[in-house]
């Protein structure tokens, strides 16, 4: 006697009880709070808040905690809740020029108003585990220098000055929302660059690295690098003008590319364009990259069919969302179309039998 | 749960969902792209067919969800309870009193009625994308009514197996223009897909959603020579004996051992319900399986 199996809504129940226990791990062991996370994993931070599309530190911390330390996983809470926000409005383009940079290098010229500010990077560290990490202890405190007064210009402005790099179309056109409306193609630079800065970093990496190895090669240098904190300014119509709401950190990187020139043009060199919310700067030299190789219509390359090249590859398949959901799915049960399939093998297996027997 | 509105979407959402719903269902078996959001549960798992739900769901309907043609399958469960969260509406395991029905990999055995809406799980609803890999492609191949690559993978098929080597998700015919991804269900059920019943298919990471009005003509793809044949399983279902159901089958011991049981629960309830009794099932009593 048989009795089909039941109790899926029980098994649910104990499993996010499992759940909730195994995240706790030793209770013997302090819990983790999310200011701990926001202060001392501020990178990780940094990587939900960009891919979640929703610059919110506590709740990005939170969703750390809550993931396990699971960045994809953290990113699909911050994503979920996201949508479910209202909208007041559109703001103004920030304006990176007027970045307080923590961060700022240079990779073209080795000085430029505002110089060389190394910032707190892992670049010149040698990556040799520091054991005294384990013991508990404060860092002594690091020095400091008197802020620089002035605004630091963009480096790339220079260039542009002599027209000796490409000018970006300026409009006043309201870019469209890729998470507003169905991403349709082909996609608009805006789109592209919305999924750009909201795609996987892994992805982004893998994408830009096989441009430098030769799948779509565009001879990067990187123009600009800066990290810091800029203004969001949002315009009150009932006021007449726009008035901060926000200050955020980003990330901005803009490389410079070989030139294109044709008969009527003088060569110029040309852009490719990273912006991503907090200190995330592989994932901006990524986006830059991956941008510049999307471009090759608009900029007449030759398309040599590499992936970084193409936009329906690229922007399909950049969502870690999208994706971790669809590839893992798979573990769901399938027994009907399984079902179905061996039905159809045993019968093709049996006329073959049968005709191999006669 | 008071934080969310009723059934989870913004109303906002929702009316962007029903426009494309309404302009589906008036172009039967086009795919209208449609501005899918980020749902709490992930792409792949149902996300298209909750929104499609949580669109057309209002506080007197009451709710069925089923995965692989049963109700207590884990998914089937976490979906109908986040609607009985979000949208408090009432739910059931019958077939009978649903009156919005999502599903996953099945449509329900008991013919459907014009009073009920079949809302499907889709994961790729492009039926030419594993003969064309490019969206840009396939739109084009669509608008021009295009279809020849698909019969040529139908016709090498027969060429290499003697049989269409599709069991699920086999394509149709909708209406004599589109062809259509019925969602992956086995081509057992393609003959349902003529229905009394609304019929919306959702595709949340593809952003697409398409639809079958009441009564329009689905035909599945075959050949004058070869006919479209939806193949059911040679045994009845050891629970409740039904004949011609689709039947799940299950290994029983270590050696081996095989029985066949009704994929649809409800269906094989009832009819145990009715005093039906297969090879290897017990007397019904309620609330017994």
């Amino acid at each position: 006697m048989y009795v089909a199996v039941k109790g899926g809504e029980a098994a649910i129940e104990a499993a996010h009880g499992w759940l909730a226990e195994a995240r706790r791990g030793d209770p013997s062991v302090p819990v983790l709070s999310p200011d701990q996370v926001r202060e001392q994993l501020s990178l990780a931070v940094a990587r939900v808040m960009a891919e979640g599309s929703l610059f919110d530190e506590d709740l990005a911390a939170l969703a750390i905690k809550q993931a396990r330390g699971d960045l994809i996983e953290a990113i699909f809470l911050i994503r979920a809740y996201r949508t479910t926000l209202p909208r007041f409005g559109a703001a103004r383009p920030v304006d990176t020029a007027r970045m307080r940079p923590i961060r700022r290098v240079s990779a073209t010229f080795k000085d430029a108003p505002g110089g060389q500010v190394l910032g707190p990077t892992f670049d010149y560290t040698h990556r040799l585990i520091d054991f005294a990490l384990a013991a508990e202890g404060e860092p002594p405190a690091a020095r400091e220098a008197a802020a620089r007064a002035e605004a630091t210009p963009h480096i790339l402005d220079f260039l542009g000055k002599d027209g000796l790099i490409q000018q970006e179309a300026s409009t006043e056109e309201t870019p469209p929302d890729l998470t507003r409306q169905p991403l349709e193609l082909p996609a608009s630079r805006p789109l592209r660059l919305q999924a750009l800065t909201r795609g996987d970093e892994g992805f982004m990496l893998g994408m830009a690295y096989s441009t430098q190895r030769g799948y779509g090669r565009n001879h990067p240098f990187v123009g600009e690098l800066r990290i810091g904190m800029v203004a969001v300014e949002l315009d009150i119509p009932e006021l007449g003008f726009a008035i901060e709401v926000a200050e955020v950190m980003v990330t901005e990187c803009e490389t410079v590319n070989q030139f294109a020139g044709s008969k009527t043009e003088p060569p110029q060199f040309t852009r490719g364009y990273g912006l991503v919310f907090g200190q995330s700067e592989r994932k901006a030299i990524s986006m830059a990259l991956v941008d510049r190789a999307l471009r090759w219509r608009e900029l007449g390359e030759e398309n040599v069919g590499a992936p970084a090249q193409d936009e329906e590859f690229v922007l399909y398949h950049s969502d870690n969302i999208q994706g971790t959901g669809f590839v893992e799915h798979i573990k769901l049960p399938h027994y009907v179309d399984f079902q179905s399939e061996l039905e159809l093998i045993r019968k093709i297996r049996a006329d073959a039998m049968r005709e191999a027997a006669e | 749960m008071n934080d969310y509105n009723f059934a989870y979407l913004d109303e906002q959402t929702k009316r962007m969902i029903r426009r494309a719903l309404l302009k589906a269902l008036a172009i039967p078996g086009y795919q209208v792209p449609f501005a899918s959001r980020e749902m709490p549960m992930p792409y792949g798992w149902g996300t298209g067919g909750v929104q499609v739900s949580a669109a057309c769901m209002i506080p007197e309907d009451v709710f069925k969800v089923i995965d692989q043609g049963a109700d207590d399958t884990t998914n089937a469960v976490s979906i109908r309870k986040f609607f009985e969260k979000t949208a408090g509406v009432a739910t059931t395991e019958r077939t009978a009193e649903a009156t919005v029905i999502q599903t996953r990999h099945r449509i329900p055995e008991r013919a459907l009625t014009e009073d009920q809406i079949l809302v499907y799980q889709v994961p790729i609803p492009e039926p030419l994308r594993f003969l064309e890999p490019r969206e840009t492609e396939t739109r084009k191949m669509h608008a021009l009514e295009e279809y020849g690559l698909m019969h040529v993978k139908l016709y090498e098929d027969i060429a290499r197996h003697g049989h269409i080597a599709t069991a699920y998700a086999y394509p149709v015919k909708v209406e004599g223009r589109y062809v259509m991804d019925p969602s992956p269900i086995p081509k057992f059920d393609n003959p349902k897909l003529r229905s009394a019943a609304i019929q919306l298919f959702g595709a949340g990471r593809e952003q697409r959603i398409y639809a079958i009005p009441p009564f329009t003509d689905v035909v599945s793809l075959d050949f004058e020579d070869f006919p479209f044949d939806p193949s059911a399983a040679p045994h009845p279902c050891a629970l409740c004996g039904a004949e011609g159901a689709y039947l799940d089958e299950v290994i029983m011991d270590d050696a081996g051992g095989r029985m066949f049981v009704c994929s649809d629960t409800d269906f094989c309830r009832e009819r145990r319900a009715a005093g039906h009794v297969g090879a290897m099932g017990a007397p019904y009593e309620e609330d017994a399986a």
